[in-house]
């Protein structure tokens, strides 16, 4: 029989480096983000899985930080919002943010942000409607949304036009 | 398995944990130690079997389902069910082998399997059993998996073209206040009438909940089993004992069954009339 172990060596790749390291079998992957590898832009708000701040993208698909152990990405790709943040300046998605008024206190937004870059990947010209959807499992404690989903739809809107796509 | 049976532990299996999680957040429950399922290979598996039917591996995750176009083909109730499970960042994780073992009454795809009359296979100490969906809900978060017990697959059936599925949630991806799920059928040999139907509410009771009665009214109504809706509507809001919380009193959940019942069904019948051959 497997015996349970308290500790375990897990290596993955966040936000394009590789890493290796010990971790406790119960360290939940938001805390190992912010606490063992220092990027805290990935937020803890609830710790339940109902608040949508801690959201990350793994292996591409958005998931919520809380609710997974840090042993569970052994081998998996996690992109948090310090990834989708470009070396110099901010993303499309994120001067949306600003230029739309969507950021408010901000504990929401990195988790806002990682949700509508995998909406705009695989929808370039989401509808209102499609876009409250995608942000369903997101709270904005200021109640912002309505700049919210304004600023995905600007954003998209940029992208589309940056791409030369018209539809 | 060996570790499941042990007596010494306290365990939880944990599949995407979706529901686990957060209550092991809140203390809600303390297992001394987890068994995480999924490195165990082929339980994310969706198979097309023999029957017209599909086989699905306890591991797959929603929105695996909701996408498969072997689900979406051959039982298209179950796809739209879990298009409705949770967030996009829920469906990228939670599993139906985890939705169902967690038995939330409010939960879609338990009342789809219990609609499409599914079978489960359980794994154990004492060997494989099979199980049908409407044996396995027992109660409030109660399943007849025993301790020692994972569901490892689910049998589907081949599905009736006439389905329906209807919810109301107060925000897109919540748990439902109330639902039902709808399947019609004719029998193969017959002029083309309703001949069959099953009707299962959820967050409506302490399970999902079948509408016998309503079933009942809708196959016995003849050639124009529309004009019975109204009556088979009022026959599962009597069915009903839902829940009255801070979310919705108990005769809100109860009227919206009712209004449920008779969407689904329409739905189902207008979905059955389009597949009629000709």
């Amino acid at each position: 029989m497997i015996a349970p172990a308290e500790r375990l060596s897990i290596r993955l790749t966040v936000n394009g480096r590789v890493i290796e390291r010990e971790v406790a079998a119960r360290r939940s992957l938001a805390d190992f983000l912010r606490e063992d590898l220092g990027l805290t832009g990935t937020h803890v708000g609830c710790e339940h899985g109902v608040c949508g701040a801690c959201t990350v993208l793994v292996d591409g698909e958005s998931a919520r930080s809380c609710l997974l152990f840090a042993v569970q990405l052994d081998g998996a790709t996690v992109t948090t919002i310090e990834g989708l943040t470009p070396p110099e300046g901010l993303s499309p998605l994120q001067q949306a943010f600003c230029a739309a008024h969507a950021m408010q206190c901000g504990f929401c937004t990195p988790g806002m942000i990682v949700a509508t870059t995998e909406l705009l990947l695989t929808n370039p010209a989401p509808s209102p409607r499609e876009i409250r959807e995608a942000l369903g499992g997101h709270l904005c404690m200021c109640t912002g949304y309505v700049n919210i989903v304004k600023a995905v739809a600007q954003a998209a809107a940029a992208l589309r036009g940056s791409t030369g796509e018209t539809s | 398995m060996d570790l499941l049976a042990s007596a010494d532990h306290d365990v939880k299996i944990l599949a995407g944990g979706q529901s686990l999680v957060p209550m092991l957040n809140l203390r809600l429950v303390r297992p001394a130690v987890l068994i995480d399922l999924n490195g165990v290979p082929g339980l994310g598996r969706i198979a097309p079997s023999a029957d017209n039917g599909l086989t699905i591996g306890a591991l797959v995750r929603h929105a695996a389902l909701a996408d498969s176009v072997a689900v979406i083909e051959r039982a298209p109730l179950l796809a739209e069910a879990a298009r409705h499970v949770g967030h996009p960042a829920i469906r990228h994780r939670g599993t139906l082998g985890g939705s169902l073992a967690h038995a939330d009454p409010a939960a879609e795809l338990p009342a789809a399997l219990v609609a499409l009359g599914a079978e489960f296979v359980l794994h154990g100490p004492r060997g494989p059993r099979t199980i049908q969906a409407s044996e396995f809900f027992r109660g409030l978060m109660t399943t007849a998996l025993a301790p020692d017990e994972i569901l490892v697959e689910i049998h589907v059936p081949p599905e009736s073209p006439g389905w329906g599925f209807a919810e109301v949630v107060r925000r897109a991806g919540d748990f439902a206040l109330a639902g039902v799920v709808a399947l019609v059928g004719w029998a193969p040999e017959s002029s083309g009438r309703c001949e069959s139907a099953r009707l299962v509410g959820f967050g409506v009771g302490d399970r999902p909940v079948r509408f016998a009665a309503a079933e009942e009214i809708l196959t016995s109504a003849g050639g124009d089993p529309s004009a019975a809706v109204a009556q088979a509507a009022s026959a599962a809001a009597e069915a009903c004992d839902p829940p009255d919380d801070v979310h919705a009193s108990a005769e809100y959940r109860r009227h919206l069954a009712a209004v449920l019942t008779e969407d689904a069904v329409s739905q189902a019948l207008t979905r059955l009339d389009g597949a009629r051959p000709p």
